[in-house]
């Protein structure tokens, strides 16, 4: 440790106040506070300091969402593989997957941390940490086959317009990670949504019909996918949404850890559920009759609530209002799906719909406290008298 | 100075000043900086989305606006002292759909398709915010001539933020400019595809956001304390 910390030093020494480049100090003070937790003392008001600050919980999630992103790399593979009838062993499937999604990741991370370096130096603060997290999630929402320049476009304009014109991390209103999935779906909707994007390089060869199975849906066909299929997740889709298996396993990591709030994952699900049976009941055309338990482990919908909407920035902050927040995810999640066949995806927009209420919700949950307790007061105050 | 005395039909204000003076100048600059109708007062935003997904539509805007705020600041700052007070709008109402129906007519007369595609946004000329509240808060209060300026530089204003976004949604949105094709072929042939957020109108609010967010970080005097 001691040698490590004594070599980050002399490389920061041209970096440190009054040397030649302590314009870019954010650059190296990023790298530096990310190995190591910054020494900072409380000097004013309260003075508990956790040692778990903002990057260690960045680390967190994303050590919750390598499961999926693993599991993705596969069947992005399998995927392949399978509808183009070839022989193939786990470590072809493995290897198709990371020629594909690696330079996905790498172009995101390299775009948006540019930019937030940029931002940084120019507005002389440091780095925020907050692109860690939406830089990973950014290629694991997005189809296998999408042009790595609308990655980067995708990724300026959420990095851009959805963080840095409110603030920087902490101050976004809307998820950054989906603001870029929002981008990329309305801009080029023929590389975001159809039959040949969700598998790798589908395009080319006529075989393959690699449709999500909402997508299915939504054009009345059947379904040939058993629920354990489902489950797994070796099905179609964007590259990590589709094993719920392995979101629950990173879900696990997050609630335990206390970074995500179990409210809005548990009050999502019961959102979904409630108005999924009650489309069941319904049932009128074969989007309604759709079980209501498939509706929970296909789509985006695992992965939406798990690591979308559990964004401790962009959610509700009270604890009433994160359960208000989770169900109402839920049931417009599926009323989108249900009534808009033109987006099969509605967790997307409902997550970011919700967004935009979430400051309500608080405010409402906060006034509903402070008539409670102004009640109770004057009731006392009554009692006394 | 004996230009003084010159007998005026127009101005009412006894000292004269010269046509171009620096407070005139500035009723003429103001508008497109420092008190622009779209980026500081956010007036006249919906024709700001509806009409900008083309250069040229846009264009045909902005010199249909210029006229009517400029003829509308002209007959309204000749009138200011003979309009009574309680029924000023409908007498500003009455003037500028008179001004919009000439510019509807001409449109319709030499450049029917623009006409087609702006159809009712023309019409909407008469509610736009910006027109009213000029007439409202300068022309019922100012002589001929800075009315004049006033009218022609808030529409210009207007014009130039609608033109700015314009350009972007058609360059981006269909590789176009006033309809002429602007991306070569090549670029087409090499994977780029054309943006189509940008011709849905919340692109429209976007682009005009970020030109609030650059034009507010460069011009200081634009911020705001709190």
């Amino acid at each position: 440790m001691e040698f490590i910390r004594k070599k980050i030093d002399i490389i920061r020494k041209p970096f440190n106040k009054g040397e030649k480049f302590e314009r870019f100090a954010p650059a190296i003070n990023a790298f530096d506070t990310f190995l190591f937790v910054p020494n900072h003392t409380t000097k004013t008001g309260s003075h508990i300091r956790d040692a778990v600050d903002l990057k260690r919980t960045m680390v967190t999630v994303i050590i919750a969402l390598l499961p999926a992103l693993f599991y993705g790399i596969y069947n992005t593979g399998y995927q392949y593989f399978v509808q183009t009838d070839i022989d193939f062993t786990f470590f072809d499937a493995i290897l198709h997957g990371s020629k594909k999604i690696l330079p996905m990741i790498a172009v995101s991370y390299a775009v948006g941390l540019l930019i937030e370096f940029i931002f940084a130096i120019y507005r002389g603060h440091e780095v925020n940490e907050g692109y860690l997290v939406t830089g990973l999630l950014i290629p694991m929402i997005m189809p296998v086959d999408i042009p790595l320049w609308m990655v980067a476009v995708s990724v300026a304009f959420a990095v851009l317009i959805a963080k840095e014109a409110f603030g920087g991390t902490g101050m976004n209103i809307l998820n950054p990670a989906l603001t870029a999935r929002a981008f990329a779906f309305f801009a080029y909707p023929t590389y975001m949504s159809g039959n040949k994007v969700w598998v790798s390089e589908a395009s080319g060869i006529d075989g393959i019909s690699g449709e999500t199975i909402l997508g299915y849906l939504a054009a009345g066909s059947n379904i040939d996918y058993t629920f354990t299929e489902m489950f797994n997740g070796s099905i179609p889709g964007s590259i990590a949404e589709t094993s719920t298996l392995w979101i629950i396993v990173g879900a696990i990591i997050l609630v335990f850890t206390g970074v995500a709030s179990w409210r809005i994952i548990v009050g999502g699900i019961l959102g979904a559920s409630l108005v999924g049976i009650l489309f069941n009941l319904w049932g009128i055309n074969p989007l309604m009759q759709f079980n209501w338990i498939n509706h929970l482990v296909v789509g985006g919908f695992a992965f939406g609530i798990v690591f979308m909407a559990t964004d401790p920035v962009s959610a509700s902050q009270t604890q009433t209002g994160k359960w208000i927040y989770g169900f109402l995810v839920g049931v417009f999640c599926i009323l989108i799906r249900v009534f808009n066949p033109a987006y099969p995806e509605g967790v997307m927009l409902a997550i970011l719909l919700m967004n935009v209420f979430a400051p309500t919700i608080d405010h409402y949950v906060i006034e509903r406290n402070i008539k409670k307790r102004r009640l109770r007061w004057e009731s006392s105050k009554i009692n006394l008298t | 100075m004996d230009n003084k005395s010159k007998p005026n039909l127009f101005f009412i204000n006894k000292k004269s000043e010269p046509l171009l003076s620096k407070k005139n100048r500035a009723l003429l600059s103001d508008p497109l900086d420092d008190n622009n109708p779209i980026t500081v007062q956010v007036l006249g935003i919906c024709s700001a989305l509806a009409i900008t997904v083309q250069l040229k539509p846009a264009l045909v805007m902005t010199l249909s606006v210029v006229f009517v705020m400029g003829a509308s600041n002209v007959i309204i700052s000749i009138l200011r002292n003979l309009i009574p007070n309680r029924i000023r709008i409908i007498v500003q109402l009455v003037v500028i759909a008179s001004l919009v129906a000439l510019v509807e007519q001409v449109l319709k007369a030499y450049s029917y398709d623009v006409y087609k595609e702006l159809s009712i946004f023309i019409g909407l000329i008469i509610t736009n915010c910006i027109v009213m509240g000029r007439l409202e808060a300068f022309a019922l209060g100012n002589g001929v001539w800075k009315s004049f300026l006033d009218g022609i530089g808030n529409a210009a204003g207007y014009g130039i933020i609608l033109i700015i976004v314009a350009f972007f949604r058609e360059l981006l949105g269909s590789g176009k400019l006033l309809g002429f094709q602007i991306v070569p072929e090549f670029i087409y042939g090499m994977g780029y595809e054309n943006n189509g957020l940008m011709l849905l109108s919340p692109m429209a609010l976007i682009t005009v956001g970020v030109m609030i967010w650059i034009q507010r970080s460069r011009n200081r005097k634009l911020i705001e304390e709190n």
